[in-house]
């Protein structure tokens, strides 16, 4: 896999295939909302409101927290096991792009990988908006008939004789990686698990 | 519909890039395009919003960032429904006269709608034709419409590992046809059934595959 440079990136937000955005995007932007504003068809004020949401109030951090308390909490594990969406709901995080879950449990002998082929499908609650790399053409196509090649190019070395299981995400079902938890970590508090847990985890493409 | 949207299993698409650090949004307006999005008055149906994404001519797909095909399909609902004209898109202003209408989605609701616990379920008028454990086999259907049966998949047997109820079925929705809900079942291809003798003989991959689409293997 191929590190883009965080400023690269920034300057060139096209970079999922190579390509560049036109430049007058942020004006064509502009002027649909000035249009939908004038027309009373939203609310800019909403439009505030969503884009704080997707900036501040879900992203990783909320599947880290439902991780490190499947880790630390066999009831609670449980239930995420029977029903993810209600669990997961125990903590707060509910709505759009998460209606149903379901958490999938790595163990020694399986490893979990979640996709979606046809569109970029993604638990929001849990994990917030997907990365460029999750949505793009390289990893859509390739995670289902290569999923170990595409482990090797995140840098994942596989223990031997384990399962890779891919999840295509084709319906309204969100899936949740719940990794292993890592060794010498028993004196850890739930808060301090969490920290442990990183978004490729939760996605699959990583190993903690 | 048989579109470049359906990737699964192609090669050469080049590299898998990965950016450190990524913010949600790289743009101001990727931001705006994806609240816009979400709060408009054809917000409604996710399958029809969808479509739209595929309906994109292939090569323009291909080239398009995420965002900018999020803006295409938003702005070509938009005109479809009528509500906004092209030459009103063009210019960033309301025609002379236009009607003013009242925002569906106010910001004090924001919080509540984004997170309200929804859902795809629905009552079924017929019970479930598959049991888990059995074989099934995804029918060989090329609809030129939206489905959610990728093209890997049709034809391959495998084993029907979850029961999801009967939801909201996407390749009628999409279409405006209702809803009409169908069971949905998650089914486990073994890699060997989908790649052939080449495939790693322990893995497997698993979709969520619509009763229309499978048949008894």
């Amino acid at each position: 896999m191929r590190q883009a440079p965080a400023r690269m990136a920034h300057d060139h937000p096209g970079h999922e295939h190579g390509q560049h955005p036109p430049s007058d995007m942020e004006l064509r932007v502009k002027a649909l909302e000035s249009v939908l504003v004038e027309k009373g068809l939203v609310d800019p004020a909403a439009l505030d409101a969503i884009v704080d949401h997707y900036q501040h109030k879900v992203g990783p951090r909320n599947g880290a927290r439902v991780v490190a308390k499947a880790w630390s909490d066999p009831a609670f594990r449980a239930r995420l096991e029977t029903d993810a969406t209600a669990a997961i709901a125990e903590l707060g995080y509910t709505g759009r792009q998460g209606e149903h879950m379901v958490a999938l449990f790595n163990t020694p002998s399986l490893h979990n990988m979640v996709v979606c082929t046809l569109c970029s499908c993604y638990p929001w609650p849990v994990l917030g908006l997907p990365p460029v790399w999750y949505k793009s053409a390289p990893y859509r196509s390739r995670a289902v008939i290569d999923p170990r090649g595409v482990l090797a190019e995140f840098g994942v070395s596989l223990p031997q004789g384990i399962e890779v299981r891919v999840w295509d995400s084709t319906a309204e079902v969100r899936y949740l990686v719940i990794p292993e938890r890592p060794a010498g970590t028993e004196r850890l508090s739930e808060a301090e698990l969490a920290a442990l847990v990183t978004r490729d985890g939760m996605i699959g493409t990583a190993r903690l | 519909m048989n579109g470049v949207h359906d990737m699964g299993g192609m090669h050469g698409l080049g590299p898998i890039v990965a950016e450190p650090d990524e913010p949600p949004f790289h743009h101001r307006w990727e931001a705006r395009v994806h609240a816009m999005t979400l709060a408009s008055p054809t917000r409604s149906n996710i399958d029809a919003g969808r479509h739209r994404r595929e309906l994109i001519p292939g090569p323009d797909y291909l080239a398009m960032s995420y965002y900018e095909k999020w803006f295409r399909s938003l702005a070509e609902l938009l005109l479809e429904a009528g509500l906004v004209t092209p030459q009103e898109m063009a210019e960033g202003e309301a025609a002379a006269g236009a009607p003013r209408a009242e925002p569906l989605l106010k910001a004090e609701a924001v919080a509540t709608v984004l997170t309200r616990p929804g859902s795809y379920v629905r009552a079924a008028a017929t019970r479930p034709a598959f049991r888990l454990g059995e074989t099934v086999r995804c029918r060989n259907l090329n609809p030129t419409g939206h489905t959610r049966l990728p093209r890997y998949a049709r034809g391959h047997a495998g084993e029907v590992v979850a029961w999801r109820g009967a939801q909201v079925f996407p390749d009628a929705n999409a279409s405006g046809l209702g809803e009409q809900p169908h069971h949905l079942y998650t089914v486990r291809f073994t890699a060997r059934e989908l790649w052939g003798e080449a495939a790693d003989a322990r893995d497997s991959v698993c979709l969520d595959l619509w009763e229309p689409y499978l048949e008894p293997a």
